[in-house]
């Protein structure tokens, strides 16, 4: 067995178990854990296993390693973790809280994943703690009309059962359906009216979390109607259909789309290397000698590419392929294959030679914004 | 749908003159809309008029892809190696910078690599390019091998490309002269070559300059 894999595995053994301690804790020895909730127990006992395990065998990719050492790293450093907390902070709420990058790149997109995310953020925020036992409600004894929620087995503040509290709260898997609901129909629809869409997805990857997403919510929202309008009429058949669709979920949860939940804080490593990068030395292109990156990526860069088996050293004056900036790569391939044709120049030109130049930037060619600027010049 | 294993992307850098044509066509393709995702460049504005278009050339080994810390970026059965996957992509610049071509770009406002995917909306159905459907002189062609042979009977194809000691197979080809008998194009070979047009019988506007340096 490779190394990567019985790490990945161990770790995926230790949280598991630990997240079984955790349940047996959190529900006071089973005491308030329900018998009848076992199914979602052990399937989410396995999507914690699968999880782990993928994310551990993800870490361990070459690039991925490099960037989460480097993201620890750089956040840890010494007098700078003040302004690092800072950054943290706010990558957190414009990120993950209201999803800025992605309004930007369109307004609907936006609006569909909002919806989507708190809708299943609100629902696994209530769903795992009662699956697990780790909330459940008791009446209070001298207030058989009082509830009071019971969190990890400590009491938390009560309330009336008939407030607007108790409907809020009761109904709160109830709201997230709609949420998600909302989401997944934009999401569908952008699916099937937009081409571009269209001719790059998949329906594993792409329309297969959907489908399972709307079943959850939808057979969810018919458990309400059932018990709330219809006197408990197909109930049972409902409560199984839910909890399918709902295991399906989870069983599928670390090898789909929806694994990349997990994968996305990474960004936030990515944007502490980016602030260092931005105020540390440039590498100098070894044609041109304009600034492009930073030295510290190009060289981590040289060290992924190697343990990836690339060989891009070179053993001319170059010395790696990858100290060349993006416009002078561009330019060499055609110089090269314009030398092809009409043999090498006879006049060898001098290093650095001129940066190459966007033909017309105007025509929305040019870079995509200050970070592509960057890349490929001062 | 896949691309049919029998069309090809050819390019001719040579044959460039840049009108940017396909600059403008390639804002209209529908996997990345309004952004053009070709890179046209001069090599040397001030010396030469030689104009280089550059399209994603789909490597059978992608770096960008294998360099992805979030594995963003995917190659789809039919050789095509795609835009990043948008729930995937952390901005994170590797691709851009590994890249041997120079071909992705980021855009910065939505934490996105975009780069050329081979106008897979329209390659998928059996359509050409926006870019290679506008190029009035063929630098970007995309067709069969019998089309290429016949428009250009002393060039050949060669996909096979040289980067140090890195070797890169493309599903894009590039033009090379029939002539020239060589199994992979040395792209590190023409680090000193000046841009076409710019040798010493036509520089006289450059006479008496100083010599072009970073500044």
């Amino acid at each position: 067995m490779h190394r990567e894999v019985r790490n990945a595995a161990a770790w995926a053994g230790l949280l598991t178990l630990a997240l079984g301690a955790l349940i047996v804790a959190g529900s006071r020895s089973l005491a308030h854990f329900d018998a009848a909730l076992v199914a979602y127990t052990f399937a989410s006992l396995f999507a914690v296993f699968g999880i782990t395990y993928r994310y551990a065998i993800w870490l361990q990719r070459p690039p991925t390693a490099v960037y989460w050492r480097r993201g620890f790293e750089l956040f840890l450093r010494r007098g700078h973790l003040g302004s690092n907390l800072r950054l943290l902070v706010t990558r957190l709420v414009s990120d993950f809280g209201t999803n800025a990058f992605i309004w930007k790149r369109d307004k609907l997109r936006g609006l569909t994943h909002m919806l989507l995310m708190w809708g299943c953020v609100l629902a696994a925020a209530i769903t795992f703690p009662l699956v697990f036992g780790w909330l459940h409600f008791e009446a209070m004894p001298d207030r058989p009309d009082w509830y009071r929620p019971v969190v990890f087995g400590f009491a938390t503040p009560a309330f009336p059962v008939r407030s607007l509290v108790a409907f809020l709260i009761f109904h709160g898997l109830v709201w997230s359906a709609f949420l998600v609901m909302g989401g997944v129909m934009l999401a569908m629809r952008r699916r099937m009216r937009d081409e571009g869409a269209a001719a790059v997805q998949f329906f594993a990857e792409d329309m297969l979390p959907l489908i399972l997403l709307f079943a959850v919510s939808l057979s969810g929202l018919l458990l309400t109607v059932s018990y709330t309008w219809l006197a408990g009429y197909g109930y049972e058949f409902l409560a199984l259909f839910h909890a399918i669709t709902v295991i399906v979920t989870l069983l599928w949860l670390p090898f789909g789309k929806l694994f990349h939940v997990f994968q996305r804080p990474a960004q936030l490593g990515v944007a502490f290397y980016k602030d260092v990068a931005a105020r540390s030395e440039p590498a100098s292109c070894a044609r041109c000698g304009h600034a492009f990156a930073s030295r510290m990526h190009v060289r981590d860069l040289e060290t992924v590419e190697a343990a990836l088996g690339y060989r891009y050293d070179d053993p001319g004056e170059v010395g790696h392929y990858q100290r060349i900036c993006p416009r002078c790569r561009r330019a060499l391939v055609a110089l090269a294959q314009a030398a092809l044709a009409r043999g090498p120049s006879s006049r060898r030109a001098a290093l650095p030679a001129p940066m190459p130049s966007y033909a017309n930037p105007g025509l929305g060619e040019g870079p995509l914004g200050s970070e592509d600027r960057d890349n490929f010049h001062p | 749908m896949p691309v049919p294993e029998s069309h090809e992307f050819f390019i001719d850098p040579r044959r460039c003159i840049g009108c940017n044509a396909c600059v403008q066509a390639c804002t209209e393709c529908d996997t990345h809309k309004g952004h053009a995702m070709i890179q046209l460049d001069y090599v040397d504005r001030g010396a030469s008029p030689q104009t280089v278009p550059v399209v994603c050339m789909h490597c059978d080994s992608p770096t960008c892809a294998e360099v992805c810390p979030a594995d963003a970026i995917k190659r789809t059965g039919d050789g095509v190696v795609q835009t990043a996957r948008k729930p995937r992509c952390i901005g994170c610049n590797n691709c851009v910078l590994a890249c041997p071509f120079g071909v992705p770009k980021m855009s910065t406002g939505m934490n996105l690599m975009m780069k050329c995917d081979m106008c897979y909306d329209r390659t998928s159905i059996g359509k050409k390019p926006m870019c290679a459907s506008v190029c009035p002189s063929q630098a970007l062609f995309f067709g069969t091998r019998e089309e290429m042979a016949r428009l250009r009977p002393a060039s050949r194809v060669l996909n096979v490309f040289r980067f140090g000691n890195q070797t890169i197979t493309t599903r894009v080809n590039m033009l090379v002269p029939g002539q020239a008998f060589v199994e992979s194009l040395d792209v590190l070979s023409a680090l000193h070559e000046p841009a076409a047009g710019n040798d010493a019988a036509e520089n006289v506007l450059l006479d008496g300059m100083e010599a072009p340096h970073a500044g």
